[in-house]
């Protein structure tokens, strides 16, 4: 990567971190309803992956997507007002907070149906080897999604038909409050890809650039050979959505993660090798400040969906509806 | 006019849609190289190839959640699940995928996706393998449920829900696959959404669809005989609803008799008397009757199982009834 490309890798990290600390103090305001999932924590995968895929490539990811969705290029006014229920919001306010899309920007969403999303990779995968085109497709989930079968049924037909899919595990320890090891048979993730014949590694994920080479050398493989599995291992600072009580881990494990925070890592690295200067981060860091606020503002002044903006969407074509 | 059998009306619609639009394909249990295991798509193979005409694992959440993934970037995938009791298996992907990704992303990609599913009983497969569960699919709103009743429409209204942007649960009656009837000889649809009348009559209106519409025609030639003249509205389209034929007809017959294959209890005849009440209630001169299986799990012993399943005469005497 380019310095510019490493500065703006850096801006949208701090960015997802900045946006959704704003989003949990809307929810406690009670502007955002429903569930709220933060990916703090954790924006070195979504940044590191997305950061080495082309254009033709999907993203497709679960319900922690707010930072996938800003990875891929989604703006933070959209993202924010999603989150406020608004009409200007990426889903038109029909989504909320686990049901984000930019298909402008080749992100499928935001599924929250633990699993459902990776036969969605499965067939998007095969709609471009069906129209012979070089698009990758790139799924990310949790470690609590290796455990259902859709995860088993979606590698196997992706391995069966040679599928240009890179899977993205995230597995941050815990799937809500139960710990790999006390729902997975398996605790090394990457091994069940291997038990369907799909290539698999695994890596650290809160060091960006680790992610990055990584994600790199699995979506040209996936290009060029068919599917292939990265278990990316992380650690989400915050409960699992909000409200989380969090009886299942100590203050001093959370603690000594946050010791390997993503962005002072990759902060340090880009003044280490004189990519940036704490001046110049300063400056990065007070524009995220800027841009957030303005994507509150944004969403706090749009409008509602209407009622049929809601009826417009069931059916493209014209039924009576009663 | 050219008579064919549902299968091969089925099969045409298939074959002809293929034909016409590179972007859709077949996947499923068996559609290829066997051919359907109720060699529905027969040939297939061998003229489309094995791109466009998927064998996949015995996995329907993967079936329908790759025809979705698919479907939402811009292929027209038919899913075929060998039995719409399987469709069980696929639930999460119908109910909370194919029937809400439109409306919850905001409207801004289509799933034009269509699911194939045969159901009915009266083969002796047991409890698992011969449901009709039919108004289950067609409680949620953003899914179409298509279920006809002759081949026209058969094929028609399979042109049509490939050709949909909409998805499309499509289900087929696996004793009818055999069951002939006219087809016009030029390309042709049917409109989804829109019920029919099959049988024009004055003393009571009759509302079917799918296999029951040949049970009920039947019948409707046997009380004609007696000098009883029954109008038969195939609603052909479960949702969205049609009810306009219905209520038209029942403002001139008064009476309504619904008829089922599938249970009584929450089915599609309590909608449809439901909205006879709501919509018609000052034209009622009689009980509004259902005719449908009766509440048990279908057992495999023949006597059993059609003891247990809607039969003309069951509906014979219900028109009398409402008489």
């Amino acid at each position: 990567m380019q310095k510019k490309e490493l500065i703006a890798l850096y801006h949208e990290m701090v960015l997802i971190r900045r946006l959704e600390e704003r989003a949990a103090e809307l929810y406690q305001e009670g502007k955002i309803g429903g569930f709220l999932h933060l990916y703090i924590g954790q924006e070195a995968v979504g940044s590191g992956v997305i950061a080495a895929r082309k254009p033709q490539d999907r993203v497709i990811t679960a319900y922690r997507d707010h930072g996938i969705a800003l990875a891929c290029g989604v703006s933070a006014k959209e993202v924010m007002a999603e989150l406020l229920g608004k009409k200007t919001g990426t889903s038109l306010g029909f989504g909320g907070s686990m049901h984000m899309a930019d298909v402008e920007k080749n992100y499928w969403g935001g599924h929250a149906i633990v699993g459902s999303h990776l036969p969605f990779a499965s067939g998007m995968a095969l709609a471009d080897q069906y129209r012979d085109e070089d698009g990758v497709t790139l799924c990310f989930f949790g470690d609590g999604a290796t455990n259902i079968g859709y995860f088993h049924e979606a590698l196997n037909l992706a391995g069966v038909w040679d599928l240009p899919v890179v899977w993205i595990c995230e597995n941050n320890q815990y799937g809500m409050g139960t710990a790999v090891g006390r729902a997975s048979a398996v605790e090394e993730i990457y091994k069940k890809a291997e038990a369907y014949d799909t290539r698999a590694m695994r890596v650290e994920g809160m060091d960006v650039m680790q992610v990055y080479e990584a994600a790199n050398e699995a979506i040209e493989y996936a290009r060029k050979e068919g599917p292939f599995f990265l278990e990316v291992l992380t650690y989400r600072f915050q409960g699992h959505s909000m409200g989380d009580p969090e009886r299942y881990r100590t203050k001093e494990e959370v603690g000594k993660w946050q010791e390997n925070d993503p962005i002072g890592i990759f902060r340090n690295y880009l003044l280490e090798n004189k990519v940036a200067n704490e001046k110049s981060l300063n400056a990065e860091e007070f524009s995220v400040e800027e841009e957030v606020q303005e994507a509150v503002e944004f969403a706090e002044a749009s409008p509602g969906p209407e009622w049929q903006d809601l009826i417009d969407t069931i059916y493209v074509d014209e039924y009576r509806m009663d | 006019m050219a008579i064919i059998t549902m299968r091969e009306a089925i099969s045409q619609a298939l074959w002809e849609e293929m034909e016409r639009d590179e972007r859709v394909f077949i996947l499923g249990e068996e559609v290829g190289v066997w051919g359907g295991t109720y060699a529905v798509t027969k040939g297939f193979f061998d003229h489309f190839g094995e791109k466009r005409v998927r064998d996949t694992p015995i996995a329907e959440n993967v079936i329908v959640g790759a025809a979705n993934g698919a479907a939402m970037v811009g292929l027209r995938p038919i899913a075929e699940l060998m039995t719409i009791n399987f469709a069980f298996s696929a639930m999460d992907q119908i109910i909370n995928q194919s029937a809400k990704l439109r409306t919850m992303f905001g409207g801004q990609f289509t799933v034009p996706v269509v699911i194939r599913a045969v159901g009915g009983g009266g083969r002796q497969l047991g409890a698992t393998h011969s449901q009709t569960p039919d108004a289950v699919f067609a409680h949620f709103p953003g899914l179409i449920v298509v279920a006809p009743g002759t081949p026209q429409d058969a094929k028609g209204l399979l042109k049509s829900a490939i050709r949909s942007d909409d998805p499309v649960l499509f289900i087929e009656n696996a004793t009818l696959y055999q069951m002939r009837g006219e087809v016009p000889e030029d390309e042709y649809l049917e409109p989804i959404g829109v019920s029919k009348v099959q049988r024009t009559g004055s003393d009571v209106t009759l509302v079917t669809y799918s296999k029951m519409l040949q049970l009920s025609m039947q019948a409707a030639d046997k009380l004609s005989e007696e000098g009883i003249e029954v109008e038969i509205v195939d609603l052909r389209t479960l949702r969205p609803l049609d009810m306009s034929p219905v209520i038209a007809s029942f403002k001139r017959t008064n009476r309504a008799v619904i008829v089922e294959e599938g249970w009584r209890s929450y089915g599609v005849g309590s909608e449809i008397a439901a909205r006879l009440y709501e919509e018609a209630f000052d034209y009622i001169d009689a009980p509004i009757r259902r005719v449908a299986q009766k509440e048990v799990p279908l057992p495999y012993n023949r006597e059993l199982e059609q003891m247990a399943l809607p039969q003309v005469a069951d509906i014979i005497r219900t028109v009398k009834e409402v008489l």
